[in-house]
C-alpha cells in the first residue's frame, strides 16, 4: 500500500460555509485560474480537450468552506469571471477534502460521484471532457504544482 | 497449484496505464481515441503519441500491452477499423482484443503473427465458438462474457485450447455483451456502434431539492435520494414502475468482485484475470490494481490459508459502483 500521507475524508465545521460565503470569491477564482494557465504553458493540456472548452463558463464550489470560483476558457487562456448572470455550462460541488482527494488523485471522480461527495451540474459531456483532460495530465513531471502527490 | 492468471489492468490515459504497471499489472488493455473501441468517451483513450510513450513505459518494466478494438465496424468505414489493426499491429502490442468475424478474418490474414484475443464483446460463451475463433482465425484467448457459472467456465477451459480470461472486479451491466441495444433504445448509439453506451451528450443530472433526477435523451431513469448512492447513467440501471412497483427492473447498480472465489478461479485453469474500468481514473486503476495484486501474491504464497483480508474488500467496496459488490453469475445456483 502506499507510503505517502493519506487525506480523509473530513467536513469543515458549518460555521466556516457561513463566514466564507461572506468573503470576497476573487481570489479563489485567481488561484484557480493561475494554476490552469500554468498547466497550458507546460503543454499539459491536449490540444483537442481544450477546443471543447472555448467560451464555456464553470463553476466550482466548495460547500464546506463557502468558496466558490467561475471562470472560462477563450483565446488560449483561463480567466476568472468575477460577476456571471449566466447559468454555467458545468458547474462541480464538493467538500474541500473530496477536491483534495482528487487533486492528489487519492480517489477517483466517479468514486465520489456514486458515494454522493461530488456533485456535477451542467452538460455532462464537458463534465468528461474536463475529467478526462485532468486524469491524462501526466503529473510526475511536475511535482511543484502538486504538493499532494503521493510516491 | 496452476499458474497465478495474469492481471488485466484497464488504462484510459497515460497515468492510468502507469498506474496500472507501477501497482502489480501484468498486462494493460487500452484504446485508440476513436469508435473502434467500446470507451469512445470525450477525452479518453491514447494518441499516437501517447500510445508510443504506454507501450514503452509498460514493456520497459516487463508489463504486456493489449490493445481493444472491440466494437463492430460500421457501414461503409470498414476501412478505419482495419487501419485500426494495422496500426495497432505496427505499434507492436502482445495482442489486439477483436471482437467482429470479419475484422478477425482481416487481422489473421493480413497480420499473421500478430497475437489475438477474442473481445468479451464476441460474446462467445461456449467452447465450440471459442474453438471455432481459434481454428478460424487463431485466436489464442477469449474474454467470457460475465454470464457463466464458476462449473461452466470450467467447462470450457476443459474443452478448448484457447486461453480463458474472466473479469475479476468492475461495474456490471446486464451482462449481454456485445448483443446490448439498451443504449440505442434510448439514444440511438450503443457501445456496438459509436463506442460508448449511454453516451455523455444524452446524460442529464438534475439537481432537486432533496433528491437528483438521472435523464438520459429526455427519459427520466432515476431519482436519488440526497443520502443514496448513485450509478452510471444507464437504461439497465434504472428504477422503473413495473405493474404498479418501482424498483431496479434490470440490474441494481452493482460490482463484480470475486477475492472470495480466487482460489477456484485458479485452480479451474484460467489464463487472466480482467479489471473493468478503462472510464475511471488513475486512482481507482491504483486501487484496484493493488489490491488484486495482494490477493494473488496472498495465494501464491500460501493457498491454504488465502482468506480475503478486510482492508482488501473496504479498498474494492469503496469504488464499486452501487458500493455493493457480487459474485455475479460465478457462484448461481441455476444455469
Amino acid at each position: 500500500m502506499s507510503q505517502g500521507f493519506t487525506i480523509p475524508r473530513f467536513q469543515l465545521p458549518g460555521f466556516i460555509a457561513h463566514i466564507g460565503a461572506r468573503l470576497p470569491q476573487w481570489p479563489h477564482a485567481l488561484v484557480l485560474v493561475t494554476g490552469l494557465n500554468a498547466a497550458l504553458k507546460m503543454k499539459l493540456l491536449p490540444e483537442d480537450s481544450l477546443s471543447a472548452l472555448d467560451g464555456k463558463l464553470f463553476r466550482i464550489r466548495v460547500n464546506d468552506t463557502g468558496g466558490e470560483a467561475s471562470f472560462t476558457y477563450y483565446g488560449g487562456l483561463f480567466r476568472p469571471v468575477f460577476r456571471s448572470d449566466r447559468t454555467p455550462d458545468l458547474a462541480f460541488a464538493a467538500n474541500l477534502s473530496a477536491y483534495l482527494q482528487l487533486l492528489a488523485r487519492q480517489e477517483d471522480p466517479d468514486t465520489l460521484f456514486f458515494n454522493r461527495e461530488l456533485s456535477i451540474e451542467g452538460d455532462t459531456e464537458l463534465g468528461l471532457v474536463v475529467k478526462n483532460m485532468l486524469d491524462a495530465i501526466d503529473w510526475p513531471k511536475v511535482p511543484a504544482l502538486l504538493p499532494f502527490q503521493r510516491p | 497449484m496452476n499458474a497465478l492468471p495474469d492481471l488485466v489492468c484497464p488504462a484510459g490515459s497515460l497515468p492510468a496505464l502507469k498506474a496500472a504497471v507501477d501497482n502489480g499489472a501484468d498486462a494493460v488493455y487500452l484504446g485508440f481515441k476513436n469508435d473502434t473501441n467500446a470507451r469512445n468517451f470525450a477525452g479518453l483513450n491514447f494518441d499516437p503519441k501517447t500510445m508510443a510513450e504506454g507501450i514503452r513505459y509498460a514493456h520497459g518494466k516487463g508489463c504486456e500491452v493489449l490493445l481493444a478494438i472491440n466494437t463492430f465496424p460500421q457501414a461503409g468505414r470498414v476501412a478505419d477499423w482495419q487501419r485500426a489493426v494495422d496500426g495497432a499491429a505496427d505499434l507492436g502490442v502482445d495482442a489486439i482484443i477483436l471482437a467482429d468475424i470479419g475484422l478477425l478474418d482481416y487481422a489473421s490474414r493480413r497480420h499473421p503473427n500478430q497475437r489475438l484475443h477474442l473481445s468479451v464483446q464476441g460474446s462467445a460463451t461456449s467452447y465450440e465458438a471459442i474453438n471455432f475463433a481459434h481454428r478460424e482465425f487463431g485466436v489464442r484467448r477469449a474474454v467470457l462474457p460475465r454470464v457463466l457459472t464458476l462449473a461452466q467456465v470450467e467447462h470450457v477451459i476443459k474443452n478448448t485450447p484457447v486461453e480463458i480470461e474472466v473479469f475479476g472486479f468492475g461495474s456490471l451491466c446486464v451482462m449481454n455483451e456485445g448483443r446490448c441495444w439498451l443504449s440505442s433504445y434510448a439514444c440511438g448509439e450503443s457501445p456496438n456502434t459509436v463506442g460508448a453506451c449511454s453516451p455523455a451528450k444524452y446524460v442529464k443530472w438534475d439537481k432537486q431539492p432533496g433528491a437528483m433526477e438521472t435523464r438520459l435523451n429526455g427519459i427520466l431513469i432515476d431519482r436519488f435520494g440526497d443520502a443514496e448512492p448513485a450509478g452510471y447513467p444507464t437504461l439497465c440501471k434504472g428504477r422503473f414502475e413495473v405493474q404498479g412497483e418501482m424498483y431496479y427492473a434490470l440490474e441494481e447498480p452493482t460490482s463484480l468482485n470475486v477475492l472470495a472465489i480466487l482460489p477456484e478461479i485458479v485452480k479451474i485453469g484460467v489464463r487472466a484475470i480482467k479489471v473493468e474500468g478503462r472510464q475511471r481514473s488513475p486512482a481507482y486503476v491504483t486501487q484496484v490494481t493493488r489490491t488484486l495484486r495482494a490477493a494473488l501474491s496472498a495465494l501464491a504464497n500460501d493457498k491454504e490459508r488465502y482468506h480475503v483480508k478486510p482492508n482488501w474488500q473496504a479498498e474494492l467496496a469503496k469504488v464499486s459502483e452501487g458500493n455493493q459488490a457480487t459474485l455475479g453469475a460465478y457462484n448461481r445456483p441455476w444455469r
